[in-house]
C-alpha cells in the first residue's frame, strides 16, 4: 500500500460546456439563434418576450424555465407563441443537459430565433452555458441600482441588458448614473437598452438591435 | 442546492482517476473561486453522502478559495474589489473583471494503490 498523488486539473463545468456545445451546434444547424434570458423574478422577462417576438418578424420558439409551474408557457401559447416548459423542480438555473433535451422534443420547422427565459435569478444562471449564441440580462428599476455591484458576474457576462419598468422611475430611488457606473465597470460596451413592458417604450430599439445580431 | 449534481461530477472525476490506478481515493483538492458559485460547505455535506459505497468513500475534500480580483486599466495591478467600488485602491483608475476568482476545477487527487 502506498500513496500518490495524481494530477487532474479537470475543470468541473467541462461535461456541462461541451453538452452545451453540442446544443449550440445541433441548433445553429437547424438555422436557430439562441438567446438566453436572465434576470431577477419579476424583472419582466416573459414581458419581454412578448414585446420582442411581435416586432421581430422571424418564426420565434419559446423555452420557459422554471422551477415549478407552466404559467408562463400557458400566457406565451394563448398568443400564438410556440413555448415549451422545462421545470427543474428545486434547481436555482437550467443547464446544457437540461436545454438539450428540452430542444430535441421540439420541433423547429423554420429558421429564426429561440429564446431559453431562464430560472428567475440573478446568480447562478450566468454560471452555466446551457448552449446559447447571447445572455440577454434583464433588470428592473424597481430591482434598484446597485444589482451591478452586489451580481456582478451577471453583469459581466450579459451580450445585451435590458432596464425595465422604466415608467416606474418617478416613484423609484432608482440612480441611473450609479447603475451604469457600474454596468460599464463590469461590461465596458454592452449595449443597453431602457424599456417600458406596459407602454412598448424601448422594444423597438432592442427588436431591431436583436434582428441585426441574430443575422435573422 | 446546485453544489448536488456538480458534487456527483467530483465523486465521478475521483472515481476514474481511481479505478484507473486500480486504488482508492484518500483525498482531493479542490480549487473554488468565490464567483464560481459554489459554497465549499455545501459540496462538502454532499460529498459524503454520494461517496459512500465508492472508491471516494471516507475521503478527505480539501477546498482552496481564491477571491475575485480586478485589473486595474491605469496602472495593470490586480487588486480585491471593496463593496460598491470597482476603483483600483493604488492609483484610483478603473477596474476590470478578470478569471482570477472564478475557478472551478479538481487541481489533484491523493489515491492509495497496492
Amino acid at each position: 500500500m502506498h500513496m500518490v498523488k495524481k494530477d487532474v486539473m479537470t475543470d468541473i463545468y467541462a461535461e456541462n460546456d461541451h453538452i452545451a456545445d453540442h446544443v449550440n451546434g445541433y441548433l445553429s444547424e437547424k438555422g436557430i439563434y439562441t438567446v438566453n434570458v436572465m434576470g431577477a423574478p419579476g424583472a419582466g422577462k416573459t414581458t419581454t418576450l412578448e414585446q420582442l417576438i411581435k416586432r421581430l418578424g422571424v418564426r420565434c420558439y419559446v423555452v420557459e424555465g422554471d422551477i415549478e409551474s407552466d404559467i408562463d408557457t400557458e400566457r406565451l401559447r394563448k398568443e400564438g407563441i410556440n413555448a415549451s416548459q422545462i421545470n427543474t423542480f428545486g434547481a436555482c438555473h437550467l443547464d446544457a443537459p437540461l436545454l438539450h433535451n428540452a430542444v430535441h422534443a421540439m420541433t423547429f420547422d423554420e429558421q429564426g430565433i429561440l429564446f431559453v427565459e431562464n430560472v428567475g435569478n440573478l446568480v447562478c444562471p450566468a454560471e452555466f452555458s446551457i448552449g446559447e449564441d447571447i445572455k440577454l440580462l434583464q433588470v428592473s428599476t424597481a430591482d434598484g441600482s446597485d444589482k451591478p455591484y452586489k451580481y456582478p458576474l451577471a453583469f459581466e457576462k450579459a451580450n445585451v441588458i435590458l432596464l425595465s419598468k422604466t415608467d416606474l422611475l418617478p416613484y423609484l430611488d432608482f440612480d441611473e448614473e450609479f447603475f451604469m457606473k457600474g454596468v460599464r465597470h463590469l461590461n465596458p460596451n454592452v449595449p443597453v437598452f431602457k424599456v417600458c413592458g406596459k407602454t412598448g417604450e424601448g422594444y423597438d430599439e432592442a427588436a431591431k438591435w436583436l434582428k441585426e445580431r441574430s443575422g435573422k | 442546492m446546485h453544489e448536488y449534481p456538480i458534487t456527483l461530477r467530483i465523486v465521478e472525476i475521483a472515481n476514474q482517476q481511481a479505478n484507473e490506478a486500480n486504488g482508492r481515493v484518500t483525498g482531493i483538492h479542490l480549487v473554488v473561486g468565490d464567483e464560481s458559485g459554489f459554497i465549499g460547505e455545501s459540496i462538502q455535506m454532499y460529498f459524503d453522502v454520494i461517496a459512500e459505497g465508492t472508491p471516494c468513500e471516507g475521503a478527505s475534500l480539501s477546498i482552496e478559495r481564491v477571491r475575485p480580483k480586478l485589473q486595474c486599466t491605469a496602472c495593470g495591478r490586480y487588486f480585491e474589489r471593496r463593496p460598491f467600488s470597482f476603483s483600483c485602491p493604488f492609483c484610483g483608475g478603473d477596474g476590470r473583471p478578470t478569471k482570477i476568482g472564478k475557478e472551478f476545477y479538481i487541481k489533484d487527487v491523493e489515491l492509495e494503490v497496492d
